[in-house]
């Protein structure tokens, strides 16, 4: 049961992942790549990392790819010219491409220790979640505290580089809207007939 | 699940499963039906008109007049729209409400320790969280599928509401999850049990906390109304400025799909206040461990009772707010949302989390 499963998940996930980079419209690409995510989250559950694999769906399908399909989305992107430049890099994506196979035969043929079945999601602890949180928190402190400021980093670069100072728009003071009171708004006037205010 | 399968034998284990599921598919159906006939006539009674009353009694039955037409109609598919992808949208919408509730602990078991719920999941409530944040898929993917201004403005309208609210939605959650030292959420709700002073929303059993706890059941209240798109965030729908939104395009049974994907999110945001804040099943006066050991079947349905009480009760308030409260305004939305609920429920986080590190929890 569990390895039809595994080998329908594992299916799914090579297609669509394959598709990401054959289909010729940007959105259904990344259409496919959330399909990849999706499938990839199942394989987690399947060895037993349900918490994985729920990050791994609210981060990644719950926020990045929005942003990707909002961007994608937003292009005119011409797919003629595209394809055009995309001969010239043949040799950088063979380089890839070679690194990434070595580093898939490395890690599956020379550098099994152990087997997957033996695997234990949650060493030492109940839950997945509780293993990752107890390994997080204690053993790799400082390397998480260092990633936090990395990613902080991050954060106010990209507020620094899209920051403009911009004196021609037209702003909503809140304070004031709310402020506002009715006696400021209107008041009521009480016109004779055939005369007018 | 897998127990089950142990306990009952490799044919009767799925097939019990799905016994289950079609069983609480057809309750949340009914009950779906008639939860749109009381939000009409909720709205209906505030602006003191009748609301539907002619399909059968007290218009009870408007709702399955309502499918039958929207089931018989042609489906109509603009010209230049990406058929597949316009037709998927309404699908995953739908398939998405439905497998949200799949983890939802709706009464206690007759045994006890048990809970009436398809999958007692060990994440359940971060797997609430994730199938939620996929909602705005089947709206995006909608509103660009029907290749036209309106549904495409309302569709990134939508993604960026809803993306920006989950953010505080999220970290409300973690404040209930560090109380009740769980994310299973039949733990969840038994963390809260022996009478209404226990429940999240009050939290007395860790006095001091009802100071954040209250104001969290708030902004949990509000980003679950701007994270199912309903008034007064309505925007990715507001018919004034954009027609329909990202539903423009949409007519008969992918409509219908739309409609009752969005209801049984709104449906499925009450009962996640009810389990997460106003304690699930449990009635506002412990039952007592004598009562619940000698009638097991009656302390379920007491329970499967107040649950399904209270979840009317916030849709009761749902529907209030799409009566009585105008639409914001988008800028005044993403004020709302980044400015005021993130800092609040960001340092409500660290507050709770600093007490129950400090002076640990009593539940």
């Amino acid at each position: 049961m569990a390895l039809i499963a595994f080998y329908l998940m594992a299916a799914v996930t090579l297609v669509s992942a394959l598709m990401v980079i054959m289909a010729r419209n940007p959105v259904h690409s990344v259409l496919w790549l959330i399909l990849a995510f999706f499938s990839s989250a199942g394989l987690f559950v399947l060895i037993g990392a349900e918490f994985l694999a729920m990050l791994l769906v609210v981060v990644y399908v719950g926020a990045v790819a929005v942003l990707f399909l909002f961007v994608v989305m937003m292009l005119d992107v011409d797919f003629v010219e595209l394809k055009d430049g995309t001969l010239r890099y043949w040799p950088f994506a063979m380089l890839v491409g070679i690194v990434f196979a070595a580093e898939i035969f490395m890690a599956s043929v020379l550098g099994v220790r152990s087997r997957p079945d033996a695997f234990d999601a949650a060493p030492g602890a109940d839950t997945n979640a509780e293993a990752i949180g107890q390994v997080m928190y204690t053993d790799y402190l400082l390397l998480f505290q260092l990633a936090g400021i990395v990613l902080l980093i991050a954060m106010i670069g990209a507020i620094v580089l899209t920051l403009r100072h911009r004196v021609d728009v037209k702003r909503q003071n809140i304070a004031k809207q709310t402020s506002r009171r009715r006696a400021d708004a209107y008041e009521l006037k009480d016109p004779k007939p055939g005369q007018g205010i | 699940m897998s127990n089950y399968i142990e306990s009952m034998g490799q044919l009767w284990g799925p097939l019990m499963v799905l016994g289950q599921i079609g069983l609480f598919t057809l309750v949340l159906l009914l009950s779906i039906a008639f939860l749109l006939l009381l939000d009409r006539k909720v709205w209906a009674g505030v602006m003191m008109r009748k609301g539907p009353n002619v399909v059968g009694p007290f218009g009870l039955l408007q709702s399955f007049a309502d499918f039958g037409k929207f089931l018989l109609k042609e489906i109509v598919i603009p010209a230049g729209a990406n058929k597949f992808v316009f037709l998927f949208a309404p699908i995953l919408t739908c398939t998405l409400a439905f497998a949200a509730w799949a983890a939802i602990p709706v009464a206690p078991g007759t045994v006890s320790g048990t809970s009436w719920v398809i999958s007692n999941l060990n994440v359940g409530v971060l797997y609430l969280f994730a199938i939620s944040s996929l909602g705005v898929y089947g709206i995006i993917m909608g509103g660009w599928a029907s290749n036209s201004k309106y549904p495409f403005l309302g569709a990134l309208r939508s993604a960026a509401q809803m993306v920006s609210y989950e953010v505080s939605i999220g970290l409300v959650i973690i404040t209930v999850i560090l109380q009740a030292g769980s994310m299973n959420l039949a733990d969840i709700v038994n963390s809260q049990e022996g009478g209404f002073w226990n429940w999240h929303v009050l939290s007395f059993q860790n006095f001091p906390l009802v100071v954040v706890m209250l104001p969290m059941f708030v902004i949990f209240f509000v980003s679950a109304l701007a994270e199912t798109n309903r008034p007064p965030f309505d925007l990715p729908e507001a018919e004034s400025e954009l027609v329909a939104g990202y539903q423009v395009e949409y007519g008969s049974t992918p409509y219908l799909l739309f409609m009752l994907g969005e209801y049984l999110n709104i449906v499925l945001m009450c009962s996640m206040m009810t389990i997460l804040f106003f304690g699930g099943w449990h009635g506002p006066i412990a039952l007592g461990d004598d009562f619940t050991r000698d009638h097991p079947f009656l302390t379920s349905f007491s329970g499967l009772f107040w649950f399904m009480l209270k979840t009317l009760f916030f849709f009761f308030l749902f529907a209030m707010v799409k009566a009585i409260v105008p639409r914001y305004r988008y800028d005044q939305l993403m004020r709302l949302g980044w400015k005021i609920f993130l800092p609040t429920s960001l340092v409500a986080v660290v507050v709770v989390a600093g007490y129950v590190a400090y002076m640990g929890v009593q539940s």
